[in-house]
């Protein structure tokens, strides 16, 4: 195996760790606390959907980069990737105006134990989106030129961890009301 | 490892060799991952307590083992791979089984969390049936407890 796409297999390794303590710890204090479901029905079940709407696109954007990289094209992957790092950008934007209405309406991280969880978990999530978006701005720019083509699956890979993370934080925050 | 990531990617190279699929593969399974997403949106709608449980987060798993078996394309990984993963799943699973019987319950033999049960009484009592960022804009998240309360 190349040592660049081990090394993404290890980082994911680890990310199950901090991801799966942050979900566990929530899941058990959801289950031990039924008042949270006062607060719980105040997310936006539709703005949930349609970020995740957007994550399993850009996933699908990603997997089809790594195609064209497989097949040598390096434009057609750097577009693809481009794409990727677009649904990244609109997914932090659906995610601003969520937290704004929620900070508006008084739904703050120090609100209650709930809203820590809702804003820490979400929080974490939004930070490896950004990191995804910023390594993809690399490999794309290189991959334009046909260069280190391999990059790309590495990249989606870790892309594509970020929207499974997404797919188990939005029945946990927007679903279970 | 039988090689680096310093060789320059030649087309169908082991490198970048991992998908397989033409294009119209990844938008079908794509296209079943979106009928999952509404099924899970529209599923906890019925009211039904075991449909969301089995909508929301039954799949959410199989939407997981698409991603992973088709995006990927850890089916064709190293077998490693897959073991290093499910280590890491293990360890979340005995941290969960340590930790899960002291926050899950509020009372044993020899203890009692008063400021837990102090925090459900309160969430409780003070209710919040406003709908999705509803009536209540600008005011305080209604059952607020501090977050030391709520533990």
């Amino acid at each position: 195996m190349p040592t660049g796409r081990l090394a993404v297999w290890w980082l994911i390794a680890s990310e199950i760790v901090i991801f799966g303590g942050v979900l566990g710890a929530y899941l058990m204090h959801r289950l031990g606390h039924p008042e949270w479901a006062n607060q719980s029905m105040h997310t936006s079940t539709w703005k949930g959907a349609l970020n995740t709407f957007i994550l399993l696109t850009s996933s699908l954007s990603a997997v089809l980069a790594h195609n064209a990289a497989s097949r040598g094209d390096g434009k057609r992957a750097a577009k693809l990737l481009w794409a990727t790092i677009g649904g990244g950008a609109a997914f932090l934007v659906v995610k601003s105006f969520e937290w704004t209405a929620e900070i508006k309406a008084g739904y703050t991280i120090s609100s209650n134990t709930f809203w820590s969880f809702y804003y820490t978990a979400a929080g974490i999530h939004g930070l490896h989106v950004i990191a995804g978006m910023i390594v993809m701005m690399f490999v794309a720019a290189d991959a334009a030129k046909g260069k280190e083509l391999q990059r790309v699956e590495n990249a989606g890979l870790y892309w594509h961890f970020v929207d499974l993370v997404w797919i188990f934080l939005f029945p946990l925050l927007y679903i279970a009301k | 490892m039988s090689d680096t990531a310093h060789a320059p990617a030649a087309p169908g190279s082991h490198a970048v060799a991992h998908a397989s699929h033409p294009d119209s593969f990844y938008v079908k399974i794509w296209g079943v991952l979106l009928v999952l997403l509404v099924v899970s949106v529209v599923g906890p709608e019925l009211g039904i307590r075991v449909v969301t449980l089995f909508t929301a987060f039954g799949i959410a798993v199989v939407k997981a083992y698409l991603v992973i078996k088709n995006f990927m394309h850890l089916g064709v990984e190293k077998k490693y791979v897959a073991y290093l993963l499910l280590t890491m799943l293990a360890l979340m699973v005995v941290m969960v089984g340590g930790v899960g019987p002291d926050v899950l319950r509020h009372q044993g033999t020899n203890w009692d969390n008063v400021a837990a049960k102090k925090a459900v009484e309160a969430g409780l009592k003070a209710g919040g049936g406003h709908g999705e960022h509803g009536a209540d804009h600008g005011a305080p998240a209604p059952g607020a407890a501090s977050p030391g309360e709520a533990h």
